[in-house]
């Protein structure tokens, strides 16, 4: 038993009472450091798959991690995990951990087509070097690139936005969260002027009603949902409405589940919309207050390659914006509320149910319940809404319900969107990893954006480019097409996760042209078709900060070294910056500006440059390893975090101090005068919203969030005849994304061990196939072998089959689209047309 | 923030009691366990018949351990007892924590079948009953300590029907909810496909053969609830309530 006994208590307290009775201090974290009888030392970290941010205890023992727990004090998650969590301490423990750098090789030197072959870190960085250096020099800084990831800890993501933006002067820097959250981004940013979720995980505790649209937290988020469940389950006349294309486990709970035709999401908030406004349902105050009105450009186009049919046909699809009259796809134009009622009055009960399939009444009752003045009412997504081909204006479109009714920013009260990775927000987002962004919401296309970072980062004026770099899906294109020549991915499996790969990604990574370097902690796909393979140290191998979808962030301290010579992606980053002179990459007019820096080397500017390698190793907590800050000789995640949190303080993304993460439970931002913040935009619970304001959208220059009119239009590709089927991708609770950790943890991978084909029963009797059998998937980009289920968690209807992407052997990818949102370019992987046929 | 546990914190007594309560349950397991390997003699003590299997008597006598059932599995689930094992020697089983059954459609084991010791009549396998899963260890199943595993409900073919998840509120956390996977014999194959996926070292959740598992209703006694229910309206009709006197609400 692992319980604390009576004698273990005693001796922890001899400890603290010898130690005060010497007038000696302990240690910050001493309680967790004083190692146990058991020889385990308990130190606190944070679990490291989805965006709930479930808080753990970590147990070593001899250098390994023996043992987590659920830390039973964590607001989050109280001591609790779901299955993915409960195996954390075996995640690092792969027999295929890689610990070499892996170069391909013939006769001793780089081959494209060579084998695997160990190499020296340094051999490693000089080839990379030369790599970069060639494509820089033949196209400059578009032919460099890097894909990162909202795995990242928060310092990872920083320090290569720096050395991308800064140092390679290049863009093109995009995060794996774009497959998953540029759509809430796009949203935010459209509505709120300003990223992340007003409210807080504690909504769930005070409202009446949920809503999940596009999110099946019962298996993506499956400890907030938990949550979700007791409210449901304890507080009188609560009631919980599930919206999908399919029956998943969330509708076990459902008292309204509603299945509709894929991509009539945008109807159905329509008529919510229009019901709350013919039933005289709108908080007239609060609009007249706090809200503006807004139309979308419509006619968008697929974000598909410009040559595509469907982009030729769309008036104003993205690579037409400012051409013969076309209009930017994320503009909008401004109108009155009067004109806003005549658009959404078209999405009447009859026209929306016709078009969703939805019964009538089903709809009828979720929209009274948004009407009803006396309900608070939480709204839920995940994929659902962001990988969708208008994914911006789904996101939109479930702010105009909150803003029209006033249900925001007040306990109870709020649109939520879901993240689905453990730092989408803390790293992906927040740092400024995204191909058009900066820290801190800053975007690169704004001058003044770029002068305020260029004098946080000591740059001279005009180091950083103010043209968006290439987006993922564009950097696939981009690698085929061979404009993008040097390309690196870090912590993110995206030959395997991101769409068309067949079409694309596989001929980009592949293409003659290209350098492909991959650091994964195992070989995944991604890894297996790159040139150069970094092996990566991975969660508790490093010191390492992650924010969750309730802007909560999280530290924790390593806790045991990397296997062999794998080392962290932050001191990849850090260490290749070695590698290039300031004249390698910068023109001479910009060194001109700053003459100091000749000679020197991108470290030097970007990381030696007197504020990053500020804090001493002094000020490392003892008894606890810290391999990159030792390598360097700063405390090199403080000083990155340091000057990071610059960027937001005093802008409404103020971060605490560093050592008050340490010491803390994560902290919700904006961190005020030693206080998180848990309703934003509100007084009283938000610092930057003054006395007698009431609410304030203060992203917004004029104050006001938009309610931003966008219509139902068509997904980009529909069952027809040779097609017959809608095909839905997606995760499952057992397997993480890709499945590169959970497939290597034994229980998991029997718990789930090959994906399957969810499938309606009469449609598998209708093709003469028996649930079981081996069927191809196909569409126009490729096939997948797989098996058909009629049976288990997830209930099809007629029509449509859905398969989960987590299994190598069955690369689900082959089969999707590589149409995006063309605001958020943002994929949708949940529509596409299919055939199932038998083998 | 006082939690429950601060509260509750188990006393020695309880725990002993805990313990005893397990180990009567246990042993009682045991043992038939042990009464059921010995009636089978050589097949292993988790082993489990092919659906449509007659009862275990009459089964041995109508299998004439031909092998053609675990010839046309297509899963490679059906294995021959050693023949060198005693009367049971040379018929098939199957250990669900090994390979469960898939429970495909068209039952193709079953149609193999030469002498009806799986019986013919059985043409929907969700009709099947291999065995029944039963939550052996309810002290390491992960749900009851509220987290969230529920890998064997998922897993479950007939999810929803042989596999719920009873839901009550989480006392010691205070804001979460416990999953309790409950099974239900009217409705579970024995397919094992729970056992085989249960992520514990020592599965929480293992079939056992019908005749273990599965207690009976007594007669004598009848749930009111139940039998309303069932009747769709009260069993005796008419009788009446007469109404509360109560202090007159003043306007």
């Amino acid at each position: 038993m692992s319980e604390q006994t009576r004698r273990d208590t005693m001796k922890l307290a001899a400890v603290a009472a010898t130690a005060a009775a010497a007038g000696v201090t302990l240690p910050e974290t001493a309680e967790a450091q004083v190692t146990r009888p058991d020889g385990i030392r308990w130190d606190k970290g944070v679990c490291r798959f989805c965006g709930t941010g479930c808080g753990v205890l970590v147990g070593v023992k001899g250098g390994k991690v023996v043992a987590t727990q659920g830390d039973p004090d964590a607001p989050v998650n109280r001591g609790l995990n779901c299955i993915k969590g409960y195996f954390l301490s075996k995640i690092m423990y792969g027999e295929d951990r890689l610990t070499r750098p892996l170069l391909r090789m013939k006769n001793g030197k780089f081959d494209k087509t060579g084998d695997f072959t160990p190499i020296t870190w340094s051999q490693a960085f000089e080839i990379m070097a030369e790599k970069w250096k060639a494509a820089l020099k033949k196209s400059g800084p578009s032919a460099v690139g890097m894909f990162g990831s909202g795995q990242w800890t928060i310092w990872e993501g920083y320090a290569a936005a720096k050395l991308y933006k800064a140092g390679f002067r290049s863009n093109n820097l995009d995060p794996n969260a774009r497959h998953c959250m540029a759509s809430a981004v796009a949203g935010f940013m459209r509505t709120f002027g300003i990223d992340e979720p007003m409210g807080c995980y504690d909504d769930v505790e005070h409202a009446d009603a949920f809503v999940l649209w596009g999110a099946n937290m019962a298996e993506m988020h499956p400890i907030l949902w938990s949550r979700l469940t007791d409210r449901r389950l304890t507080h009188e006349g609560c009631e919980v409405h599930v919206l999908s294309t399919f029956e998943h486990r969330s509708f076990e709970l459902a008292d309204n589940g509603m299945i509709f035709v894929p991509q009539t999401d945008l109807a159905i908030l329509n008529y919510i919309a229009n019901y709350i406004i013919q039933n005289g349902a709108v908080n007239e105050d609060f609009v007249k207050k706090h809200v503006a009105f807004a139309h979308t450009v419509e006619d968008i186009g697929y974000g598909l390659r410009p040559t595509h049919p469907l982009e030729v046909a769309a008036k104003n699809a993205s690579h037409k914006a400012g051409q013969g009259g076309a209009l930017d796809p994320a503009g909008m134009r401004d109108i009155t509320f009067d004109q806003y009622k005549e658009q959404v009055a078209k999405y009447t009960l009859d026209y929306t149910a016709k078009l969703s399939g939805v019964e009538p009444e089903k709809l009828l009752r979720m929209a009274k319940l948004y009407a009803d003045p006396k309900k608070k009412i939480v709204s839920y997504w995940t994929m659902g809404f962001n990988q969708h081909a208008r994914g911006t204006w789904v996101n939109n479109l479930a702010y105009n319900i909150h803003l029209l009714t006033g249900k925001i920013s007040e306990p109870g009260n709020g649109p939520f969107s879901l993240t689905g990775q453990p730092s989408a927000c803390g790293t992906a987002r927040e740092v400024g990893t995204f191909a058009h962004r900066l820290p801190a919401d800053l975007v690169v296309t704004n001058p003044q954006h770029r002068a305020f970072s260029e004098k946080i980062w000591q740059l001279p004026e005009g180091t950083l480019p103010g043209n968006i770099g290439y987006h993922a899906v564009v950097q696939h294109r981009m690698l085929k097409d061979g404009k993008l020549n040097a390309y690196w991915v870090q912590c993110t499996n995206n030959m395997q996760t991101a769409p068309n790969m067949n079409g694309e990604g596989l001929p980009g990574y592949r293409n003659p042209d290209n350098f492909i370097v991959v650091s994964d902690p195992y070989p995944t796909v991604t890894a297996m078709a790159a040139d150069l393979i970094l092996p990566t140290a991975m969660w508790m191998e490093k010191e390492g900060a992650y924010g969750n979808a309730e802007r909560r962030s999280q530290f924790w301290r390593q806790q045991v070294k990397p296997p062999g010579e794998a080392r962290s992606d932050l001191w990849q980053v850090v260490e290749f910056s070695k590698y290039f002179k300031v004249e390698e990459v910068w023109p001479e007019e910009l060194i001109a500006k700053k003459p100091e820096v000749r000679g020197k080397t991108l470290y030097d500017v970007l990381y030696a440059n007197g504020a990053v390698n500020k804090f001493p190793l002094a000020e490392l907590q003892q008894d606890f390893d810290n391999d990159e800050s030792n390598a360097f000789g700063f405390y090199l995640q403080k000083g990155l975090f340091e000057e990071y949190a610059a960027f937001g303080r005093g802008h409404g993304h103020d971060l605490g101090p560093f050592e008050l993460y340490h010491k803390a439970r994560g902290l919700r931002w904006p961190v005020v005068d030693g206080k998180e913040t848990l309703w934003r935009f509100r007084e009283g619970y938000d610092p930057y919203v003054k006395a007698g304001e009431g609410v304030k959208f203060y992203g917004k220059p004029d104050g006001r969030a938009r309610i931003i009119f966008c219509p139902y239009e068509p997904a980009a590709e529909s069952p027809d005849k040779d097609y017959d089927m809608w095909l839905c991708t997606g995760r499952v609770l057992e397997h993480w994304h890709s499945g590169s950790m959970t497939r290597r943890v034994p229980e998991l991978h029997r718990s789930y061990p090959t994906a399957q084909l969810f499938m309606h029963p009469d449609d598998a009797q209708q093709r003469g196939l028996r649930r079981g059998q081996s069927v191809k998937v196909i569409t126009r980009r490729g096939e997948v072998l797989t098996r058909v289920e009629t049976r288990g968690r997830n209930k099809m209807p007629v029509g449509l089959v859905f398969i989960p992407f987590f299994d190598e052997a069955q690369l689900v990818n082959k089969l999707t689209l590589d149409a995006t949102c063309p605001i958020s370019k943002e994929t949708d992987f949940k529509k596409a047309a299919c055939k199932v046929v038998p083998i | 923030m006082a939690t429950e546990t601060d509260k509750k914190a188990p006393t020695r007594r309880r725990f002993v009691q805990g313990t005893l309560r397990t180990a009567v349950g246990a042993g009682a397991c045991g043992l038939g366990l042990a009464l059921f390997s010995a009636q089978s003699r050589s097949l292993p003590a988790d082993a489990l018949r092919p659906p449509g299997a007659l009862p275990e008597d009459k089964f041995l006598s109508a299998c004439v351990r031909c092998g053609l059932c675990v010839r046309a599995c297509p899963y490679d689930t059906l294995k021959l007892a050693d023949l060198a094992a005693g009367a049971a020697g040379g018929t098939p089983y199957f250990r669900a924590r090994k390979i469960p059954c898939e429970m495909c459609d068209d039952i193709p084991c079953v149609k193999a079948c030469p002498t009806g010791a799986l019986d013919k009549g059985l043409t929907d396998i969700s009709l099947s009953r291999m065995g029944v899963a039963v939550i052996v260890s309810r002290d390491t199943c992960l749900n009851l300590q509220g987290l969230r595993c529920d890998v064997c409900y998922r897993v479950c073919p007939a999810i929803d029907k042989a596999i719920t998840l009873d839901q009550t509120h989480n006392r010691r956390t205070g804001k979460h909810a416990v999953f309790e996977p409950v099974v239900h014999p009217d409705a579970c194959t024995g397919c094992g496909k729970c056992e085989k996926s249960c992520v514990l070292t020592e599965a929480a959740i293992k079939v056992l053969p019908v005749a273990l598992a599965v207690g009976h209703q007594d007669v004598h006694y009848r749930r009111g609830w139940e039998e309303k229910s069932k009747a769709g309206r009260e069993l005796v009709p008419g009788i009446i309530d007469l109404p509360d006197r109560l202090p007159e609400l003043k306007p």
